[in-house]
């Protein structure tokens, strides 16, 4: 960004970049049309039962803020505008968690006429957790892995371009490796 | 964001469809004046999938739990609805202990609504601590139903007929252990909610809603019952099991959020009392009638309370394997006119309290709303053109 540094001081800064995240992970949540069922367990880890936040991931009011996105729901046609409104306004490098079973091909309400079916028609996903819903180890189980492949240097891999509408206003944006 | 409308400038505050106080998707829009709001909006529909159409591509067995999946907090009460529906127009009966085991799965749901919503209440005030406290709790009721049906949130205790899971004197006694430790907890709170000053100075006095108001805008449910609105389903038309345990009423006069709070923590430990009664006089009998495939041809309604309010389903067969329409009517949707009538003249601070005070439920509220309109909105679809639209989908 502007700012020239030499290679091992960028291996040294891209070091601790990694460990931070890895370390306290930012989560914003989005319920694209689901059920409440895994939004209301997304909420019940950050209760004292599962506290999530022992792991240093926090629960994020804004996408400005987030690195990773917890999405649920099927993508209903009127959320999944603003599903991307919200992908394109986290900041690289952004990971997206698909939860729930309708997340992930559209579930129970597979046929009905206002849904995409899964987020991954939409988003690049990184991390599936089935369920219907899953509980909430699980979704830590889900977040565990995307930091564990973080820490070792490896993203799922997968390109896809995200379109977002015209009338958002917004660039198109290119995910890479 | 300022603009003009109707000739006058006017401050608009947008919150949603994403907002760190909503946990669901919804658009609201408040026109303030400072601080005082003077006027509200409410745009829904994120969740709307199209369940209803869904639910006539299905057999009855399979929208059972398409039905269930309308809501993550109330899915039993959806389930018991839909059931009830289906075995009045196929003519049986559930067993005696079915519908007992009906009612101890729908008054534990109940609890494990209301703990939630007094955290989520909590939290939208600001009060971190009792979120906290409220839902450490409400875990007790989830391993009660899990123990019970083997799953938190989507219980699938609901048969055509009868129900899937028995409860055994074992499981009752430990259900009794958990109770008892939620009535203690729940003295707690009650304590909390009267007594302690900040909390009273964020809900005594706000939102309030006269008896006729609560009457005019069709509120139901403890949003109503705190107005001194005497209706609740399983007291004015029992079904499964409440006849043979009944529930008392909770009322409150006051009609502010303050009483809202107070009617949901005593009807709580009224369903504790009530579960309690079921355990000690469960009546004996197998757990399934046998239902015929087809179900006969004809209409019925079914209605039940669930722990947002009154729940109404319209259940229409053609005599076939699969409904010919299944319309859903939610208490939350009733209740959105009180948030939109109330939310005037109190400060822009208090609106998260007051719209998580009726508990609103965004997925249980998506279903198709008729708006009566003279010009033709883009942005508002009409039945014809939604009709229209799902027979292109299908084609």
């Amino acid at each position: 960004m502007g700012l020239e540094v030499s290679k091992p001081w960028q291996q040294v800064l891209d070091k601790i970049r990694t460990w931070a995240r890895v370390n306290s992970p930012w989560a914003i949540h989005f319920n694209s049309g689901s059920c409440n069922g895994c939004d209301i367990e997304i909420l019940a880890t950050l209760t004292p039962r599962y506290d999530v936040e022992r792991f240093g991931i926090k629960l994020q009011g804004s996408p400005r803020h987030a690195d990773v996105l917890i999405c649920t729901g099927p993508v209903s046609l009127q959320a999944k505008d603003r599903l991307l409104r919200i992908y394109w306004q986290m900041p690289e490098p952004k990971f997206v968690i698909a939860v729930g079973s309708c997340g992930l091909s559209g579930g129970v309400f597979h046929g009905c006429y206002n849904i995409v079916h899964g987020i991954d028609e939409v988003l690049p996903v990184d991390v599936f957790v089935p369920g219907c819903p899953p509980r909430p180890e699980g979704i830590i189980y889900g977040v565990a892995v995307l930091l564990e492949a973080l820490k070792s240097g490896k993203r799922p891999e997968r390109t896809m371009t995200v379109e977002v509408p015209a009338e958002l206003g917004v660039p198109k944006v290119e995910v890479s490796q | 964001m300022t603009f003009e409308q109707h000739g006058e400038n006017r401050f608009i505050v947008p919150i949603g469809p994403q907002h760190p106080a909503l946990k669901e998707p919804g658009h609201f829009e408040f026109v303030v004046d400072g601080e005082i709001v003077t006027g509200a909006s409410v745009r829904l529909g994120y969740v709307h999938r199209g369940i209803e159409k869904g639910a006539e591509d299905r057999t009855w067995t399979q929208n059972l739990y398409l039905m269930e999946r309308i809501c993550g907090i109330c899915s039993h009460i959806h389930a018991t609805a839909f059931v009830q529906g289906v075995e009045k127009l196929a003519g049986v009966e559930a067993p005696p202990r079915a519908r007992a085991i009906r009612e101890i799965f729908a008054e534990l749901e109940r609890i494990h609504s209301h703990m939630l919503w007094l955290g989520v209440a909590a939290h939208e005030g600001g009060f971190d601590a009792l979120f906290m406290y409220s839902w450490r709790d409400r875990e007790v009721v989830m391993d009660m139903l899990e123990m019970l049906s083997g799953n938190r949130v989507h219980y699938s205790a609901n048969l055509i007929g009868g129900v899937k899971y028995d409860v055994t004197p074992d499981m009752m006694d430990k259900i009794r252990d958990g109770l008892n430790y939620l009535e203690e907890r729940l003295v707690h709170y009650l304590d909390v909610v009267n007594n302690d000053e900040t909390f009273i100075g964020r809900t005594r006095g706000i939102g309030t809603m006269t008896r006729e108001q609560a009457q005019l805008l069709g509120a139901v449910g403890p949003t109503a019952r705190a107005s001194n609105f005497a209706y609740d389903v399983r007291v004015d038309a029992p079904y499964a099991a409440y006849t043979e345990f009944p529930v008392e009423m909770v009322v409150a006069e006051e009609g502010d959020l303050h009483a809202r709070f107070v009617v949901r923590i005593l009807e709580t430990m009224e369903s504790i009392r009530v579960l309690r009664r079921i355990f000690d006089n469960m009546p004996e009998s197998e757990l399934v009638t046998r239902v015929p495939r087809r179900i006969p041809a004809g209409e019925t309604i079914s209605r039940v309370e669930a722990p947002r309010g009154e729940l109404f389903y319209f259940i229409s067969s053609g005599g076939g394997e699969k409904p010919e329409r299944v319309k859903v009517r939610t208490p939350s949707l009733c209740n959105w006119g009180t948030v939109i009538t109330l939310a005037v003249g109190h400060k822009l601070a208090d609106m998260p309290m007051i719209l998580a005070g009726i508990d609103p439920c965004f997925s249980c509220n998506d279903r198709l709303v008729m708006v009566k309109r003279n010009h033709h909105d883009p942005q508002l679809w009409t039945w014809a053109d939604l009709r229209n639209y799902g027979i292109e989908y299908y084609r």
